[in-house]
């Protein structure tokens, strides 16, 4: 399928083929994100940030993303001195903004919202994460890091650790790599496990899946470590997380019997549960994962707007 | 059809075949208060069924049911059966049948779905899975399997 045009809400709106052209897109785009070449592939165009929730992390690697290419970007920064605050809703936000640019890129609080932001607007519209909900993007350079790494997606043995319930990253991640069949090894805090519905939809679509029963035998034959953050404001109760989010922590100990070639992510910030000793160590590829969602987005914008892969 | 203890209608819809219990719901559905004050509405429960068992009926007089409310239907009593009556004949009957897109029928259970949120939106599930029915919400992804609570 071609990408041009086309609403990015959902991983699951890619096919194993459209993900591939992503990430070799994106590969081809690295010299451009490190500024070692430069490119008008975008020039003329121009992206809208709608974000109704703060994110510095993702606007700005939109914003450099777009300006690597030469395009342009205008942004609804601050939702609350926006016309939202009058009441207005977000099928008409949205149906206004896309008369503006050439695409929208969206961040919002509930569920869905970038799925009812596409139907309203004429133009394409990224979801850059809509509440609990889905984060293509995100899922793509998670993506991108791994087949940088090895090559391939093929195959690999993906342990998952942490808040598997509620992480939305992992639940779209761990549907890419069933595409591909990865095989996913599952080690959570109690109450944190993956939910039902997700893991049936999971072997529905071809995944591999197994518990860890010891976190240190399950990194020993692994091929990537994926950490997730204990998200803090899924506990009513300051305690319970504290009880939970001290539950694991990865250390240099902790990757001792591991390949050589395993690779540590998180998809970040941190809150505590990798060490920051294991940043100098060649296993920790968190931070080139955070670099990789700027070429990861370049190649998304270009083949989105133009169907090229600059 | 077999003779019940509750009159024919001249004109209007027969749901039969409902699963036992499930009458009141379906009356819901319908809508009953919405109904011509002068249509009478009558219910059997717990009926002898040789095809399910024990059984609900529902007729009622002059109304004809919409395809959203036929989706509803199919949701909650997907055994039903429904006959169009004209003229005290059975002019139409069909079994109720889920479409692959349900669409102002029910409310997302996730409160945080922006169906729920004051848009000018109707609430939109595709079938996840058939047999036993899931729903998967058109926006947020959310999978509902009790369509009672979330009966719009």
């Amino acid at each position: 399928m071609v990408l041009k045009g086309r609403d990015l809400i959902s991983i699951r709106d890619l096919a194993r083929e459209d993900i591939e052209e992503v990430l070799q897109v994106a590969r081809r785009m690295i010299p451009v994100a490190e500024g070692k070449r430069s490119s008008r592939a975008l020039a003329g165009r121009l992206l809208t940030l709608a974000f109704f929730e703060p994110s510095t992390r993702t606007r700005l690697s939109f914003e450099t993303a777009m300006q690597r290419l030469g395009g342009d970007c205008v942004s609804i920064a601050d939702p609350s001195s926006s016309s939202v605050r009058k009441g207005e809703s977000l099928s008409d936000t949205i149906r206004v903004l896309s008369g503006y640019g050439d695409a929208i890129v969206l961040r919002h609080p509930n569920e869905g919202a970038a799925r009812l932001a596409a139907e309203a607007s004429d133009r394409p519209v990224i979801n850059a994460g809509d509440g609990a909900g889905q984060h293509p993007s995100q899922t793509l350079l998670d993506l991108a890091t791994m087949y940088e790494a090895f090559g391939t997606l093929s195959g690999l043995k993906v342990v998952l650790l942490g808040d598997l319930r509620y992480g939305r990253t992992v639940h779209s991640l761990a549907h890419a790599l069933a595409l591909f069949g990865a095989e996913l090894v599952l080690s959570n805090p109690p109450g944190l496990a993956l939910p039902e519905e997700v893991r049936e939809r999971l072997e529905h679509a071809g995944a591999r899946i197994a518990e860890a029963d010891q976190l240190h035998r399950a990194v020993r034959d692994a091929d990537v470590l994926y950490v997730t953050r204990i998200q803090r404001e899924r506990f009513g109760d300051e305690a319970e997380y504290r009880k939970v989010a001290g539950s694991y922590r990865i250390d240099l100990a902790s990757l001792a019997g591991a390949k050589s070639r395993l690779i540590v992510m998180h998809p970040l910030p941190r809150s505590g549960e990798i060490a920051p000793e294991v940043d100098g160590s060649p296993h920790a590829a968190y931070f080139r994962q955070a670099f990789l969602g700027v070429p990861v987005r370049m190649a998304l914008l270009a083949l989105i707007l133009t169907g090229k892969g600059g | 059809m077999r003779e019940l203890k509750i009159t024919p209608i001249k004109n209007g819809t027969v749901i039969d075949h409902i699963g036992n219990g499930l009458a009141l719901e379906v009356l819901r559905i319908i809508g009953v208060r919405d109904l011509d004050k002068d249509s009478t509405v009558s219910v059997a429960l717990h009926v002898r069924s040789q095809k399910i068992g024990w059984k609900d009926i529902v007729k009622v007089e002059n109304m004809e049911l919409s395809p959203r409310k036929v989706n509803a239907i199919a949701l909650i009593a997907p055994t039903a059966t429904i006959a169009i009556i004209r003229d005290f004949k059975v002019r139409e009957k069909r079994t109720v049948d889920l479409p692959e897109r349900i669409v102002g029928v029910l409310r997302c259970p996730n409160p945080s779905c922006i169906t729920n949120q004051h848009e000018p939106v109707e609430s939109a599930f595709e079938v996840a899975r058939r047999r036993p029915v899931v729903l998967r919400c058109a926006y947020c992804e959310r999978q509902v399997d009790d369509f009672l609570a979330a009966l719009a």
